[in-house]
């Protein structure tokens, strides 16, 4: 019997999350509820100096009197803040000297997620800090890193060993008071990454690392800060993928680069968190504050794939403050069944000669909602800057819509900013053709959307590119008819 | 007193002086000023008011009862006609209409006034049926609602064309200190019938003046509209221009807008595509200077499927000026095959002048060709060097240039009459003289 694109739909209807597993390990977890105690205790747990706790204090107080924003032009369930417990860290420590000393289970968890430890350790060029539920439970490859004098640890770490780095640089880019998610984040941050690239150092390899919320009920705050000294070079890598889960996870990272003169960061995501099911039911709300600033002739690159959570609502941004800096932002974002996304960028050009490029991609499927939104600010001292826009949507079906925001603001004369924005469909010809030559139509699918995402997916360094594109796949079975 | 609370307060004395006797009128005007208390003026933080604040000018005492006057004669107001060709005219002096200076016809097409369309018999199945039926409920729709008395009146009956242009003229003297005009059209064009239309506000002195304009226009099946607003006025006067069109099947509506003068200049032009096959063109060329600020605020509806829209809007930007685009595009579900298209270019002159662009697309249909475009840059210096090797001094080529950026837009104007006088206000803006006619 020939197998038929219903029988295709039954099939993916009922195909479960391919990442959904839940790892049973005992957890340290804070009772659920938000307040200065909380505040005080996870920086207790912690063990924090005084202006770290300070510091945490005050950005707690400035997210009580902050109000939810509404603008996004999403829709949800708003999370009970007061439902969720702020800390969690799995229990065993302390960390192991040898892999073999690591937690079977957890190592099954990798594995199944397709990070085989053992295999990486020798798989030279990927240094992996796996954050498991807040805590950083391994980081490999320190040592070569630590040679160079790069800092790689978590921000928990570098807080008792670099406190002069983390005191000058956090929330420098990202204010704690700058909006409400970011605030709560300064407040309750749990744990993140925390990588520093003294001046002129090319880092080797492709800094990574695996984000994944794994306890129930648990949001997940993670803080990455990165410094780039004077003429130096790295590319960071952020992955996450996260279990089947009914209730609503949240997630509110925030995320700072900081490029000094000459520096150039290479940003890149793979955001896979659960969507739901296909009802629309669960999934992660991921509300990320990601903003990075250039100092003269420095470069920031972000490049990102989105392909999960129920909600996402992130705006990676540059701020090219000095002269000659340059930001990019390449993005795709798929959205399927009941999935929204709200995501673009923020290109502030301060400083002369600098230039921007967006180039985003959006994808959407099933009854999902997908928007671009993002803002090109040309000031008035930001002599010959220029920007360049391009934002393709592509629509399957139409139960699902797909939406372009962009603000463009321009106070120079010299300026150049030019946006496009297309939208369009899969042509019934190119699946044809495809057909024709024995490619079934999901095939065909995933064909022409590699395609029309190819652009961004040239962005990402090679490793992630394959993950990616097979990522891109799993996102779209089912959405075909 | 705020505006606000004058506004509200003097509603009842309104009333009572031109309110007339119609019961459906009434139940209309007392909603709309409850509404207006509600809503109020838009503020700020809204989404569609983000780029204009309109504070500045909310701030003066304004009268709004218009008094009578019949002191302007034809020579008075020549210059803002076009009076070479023939052309119907409605002239309104504060908000009064001027008899002496109109020319009506009731002769198988009506062009008249609101007022007494508002309150007789043989024009109230028209009235019941669009007036007030398409104005969203803003606090300024709401507001020029409440204060409906004057303004244009056009009734296109099925299988007529319209035999000249019509002019609507809004004039205000400046006898007050401070004036407030609330023109309301109503524009309804039956089947297979056609129409042109000039629109104009036009203040004399410089004391300040608000016009909050609300125009609202029906095309019916296969009908054709052409619409064209002249915004030239003294930089006393503001505008906030309010047009909502819907539009049946296969007809086909334009409107061309020619901002180049006047404080602060707002457009809200809505387009609702009610039917098959229809097709909504929307033009502007901007070219101001000094402190003035225009903002076209734009909307295209795609409801049904097969339906095309055009947006075309040109900007040039001297002095302190600011400009804001803000054109968005929605395409429901049941919209497949519709084509949109949207294009936005400005061109800064100063590094005081400021743009604020938001091309917005919401699509619902999957078989849809949307796109938008915006840019933001200079002259061509390749072109610019081009003129100036021939001999064109700079300030020339780069006016010759400005020119033929903003030109494009021009050309589908189909009255010749007005294209060479928006050329020759263009040419003027500019400093350049065209040695050429169109």
């Amino acid at each position: 019997m020939a197998y038929t694109e219903d029988d295709l739909k039954k099939e993916l209807e009922t195909k479960e999350y391919e990442y959904g597993f839940y790892t049973d390990i005992e957890s340290d977890t804070f009772p659920v509820g938000l307040n200065e105690d909380i505040v005080r205790a996870i920086s207790k747990k912690k063990e924090e100096p005084e202006w770290m706790t300070d510091w945490r204090l005050e950005a707690y107080r400035a997210w009580e009197k902050m109000e939810e924003p509404e603008w996004a032009n999403v829709h949800y369930e708003k999370p009970n803040f007061q439902n969720i417990s702020y800390y969690s860290a799995p229990n065993k420590k302390p960390k192991y000297n040898s892999i073999d000393e690591v937690d079977p289970e957890l190592l099954d968890t990798f594995k199944r997620l397709g990070i085989s430890l053992d295999e990486q350790k020798k798989l030279a060029g990927v240094a992996v800090d796996v954050v498991m539920d807040s805590v950083s439970v391994t980081t490999t490859f320190k040592k070569t890193l630590a040679e160079k004098g790069i800092i790689f640890c978590s921000i928990s770490e570098a807080i008792q060993e670099h406190p002069e780095l983390v005191k000058k640089y956090i929330g420098s880019v990202v204010p704690r008071s700058d909006n409400y998610y970011a605030a709560l984040n300064s407040a309750v941050f749990s744990d993140g990454s925390f990588c520093y690239i003294p001046k002129g150092v090319r880092c080797p390899m492709e800094l990574s690392t695996y984000f994944r919320i794994n306890q129930a009920g648990t949001g997940q705050f993670e803080r990455t800060l990165v410094i780039a000294e004077d003429s130096s070079y790295v590319s960071y890598l952020e992955g996450c993928t996260a279990p089947t889960r009914d209730e609503n996870q949240l997630h509110a990272a925030v995320v700072e680069l900081i490029a000094l003169d000459n520096a150039e960061i290479k940003y890149s995501t793979v955001q896979n968190w659960y969507p739901g099911n296909k009802e629309g039911k669960g999934g992660v709300y991921n509300f990320v504050t990601k903003r990075g600033l250039c100092e003269k002739s420095a470069k920031i690159s972000w490049t990102q794939v989105e392909t999960g959570s129920a909600v996402t609502w992130k705006y990676p941004s540059c701020i090219l403050k000095g002269d000659n800096s340059i930001g990019e932002f390449y993005s795709i974002a798929v959205t399927n069944n009941f999935q929204q996304a709200d995501t673009g960028t923020k290109m502030i050009h301060l400083g002369k000669n600098t230039r921007s490029t967006i180039i985003s991609k959006g994808i959407s499927a099933g009854n999902s909602q997908n928007s671009y939104r993002g803002l090109v600010q040309i000031n008035g001292r930001a002599e010959n800057a220029r920007n360049f826009s391009q934002c393709d949507s592509l629509l399957m079906g139409n139960k699902c819509g797909a939406h372009t925001f962009p603000y463009i603001e321009v106070k120079n004369k010299s300026a150049q900013v030019e946006h496009e924005a297309t939208t369009s469909k899969i042509g019934e010809d190119q699946i044809f053709y495809c057909n024709q030559r024995g490619i079934d139509t999901e095939k065909a699918i995933a064909l022409i959307v590699n395609g029309f995402s190819k652009e961004v997916l040239n962005k990402l360094p090679m490793e992630f590119a394959v993950e990616a594109q097979k990522l891109l796949e799993i996102s779209l079975e089912g959405s075909v008819g | 007193m705020e505006l606000k609370d004058k506004l509200v307060s003097s509603f009842l004395a309104f009333e009572e002086e031109f309110g007339g006797e119609n019961d459906d009128l009434h139940n209309i005007r007392n909603q709309a000023i409850q509404d207006f208390e509600r809503i109020g003026f838009p503020a700020k933080k809204e989404e569609a008011w983000k780029y204009t604040s309109l504070n500045s000018v909310l701030k003066h005492d304004y009268s709004f009862f218009p008094k009578k006057d019949d002191s302007l004669e034809y020579r008075d107001i020549k210059d803002y006609l076009i009076d070479n060709i023939d052309t119907y005219d409605l002239v309104f002096v504060d908000g009064v209409y001027s008899s002496h200076l109109s020319q009506t016809t009731h002769d198988k097409i009506d062009v008249c006034l609101m007022s007494s369309a508002l309150c007789k018999a043989p024009y109230k199945a028209v009235v019941d049926n669009y007036f007030n039926k398409i104005a969203p409920k803003t606090g300024l729709n709401a507001l020029n609602t409440a204060f409906t008395r004057e303004g244009a009146y056009i009734h296109i009956q099925k299988n007529k064309m319209a035999d000249k242009p019509i002019q609507i003229i809004n004039l205000s003297t400046g006898k007050e200190s401070a004036m407030l005009l609330q023109p309301r059209n109503l524009i309804v064009v039956d089947e297979n019938s056609h129409v042109q239309i000039i629109e104009r506000h036009q203040s004399l002195t410089d004391r300040p003046v608000l016009t909050n304009s609300v125009t609202e226009i029906f095309a019916a099946k296969r009908a054709i509209v052409d619409y064209y607003k002249i915004q030239n006025d003294s930089t006393s006067a503001s505008l906030i221009d309010n047009t909502f069109i819907e539009q049946q099947s296969e007809s086909f509506c334009s409107v061309h807008t020619f901002s180049l003068g006047g404080k602060l200049t707002r457009n809200n032009l809505n387009f609702y595509q009610k039917g098959e096959h229809i097709d909504s063109t929307l033009k502007g060329v901007t070219l101001i200077e000094g402190k003035q600020h225009v903002d076209h605020n734009t909307l295209v509806h795609h409801i049904e499927p097969n339906c095309e829209s055009h947006q075309d809007y040109k900007g040039i930007f001297d002095g302190n000026s600011t400009g804001v685009f803000n054109g968005s595009v929605v395409v429901e579900k049941e919209a497949q095959k519709t084509n949109a298209y949207q294009s936005n270019n400005n061109v800064l002159l100063t590094d005081k002048a400021t743009i604020n662009s938001k091309p917005q697309l919401e699509i619902f249909a999957d078989d849809v060709k949307c796109s938008h475009g915006c840019t933001i840059g200079q002259l061509d210096e390749d072109a610019l060097f081009y003129l100036r090797s021939r001999g064109i001094p700079k300030r020339e080529a780069q006016g010759l240039m400005m020119y033929a950026f903003a030109n494009n837009v021009l050309e589908s104007v189909k009255i010749p009459e007005l294209k060479k006088r928006i050329n020759k206000l263009i040419a003027e803006k500019l400093g350049v003289e065209v040695g050429f006619s169109l």
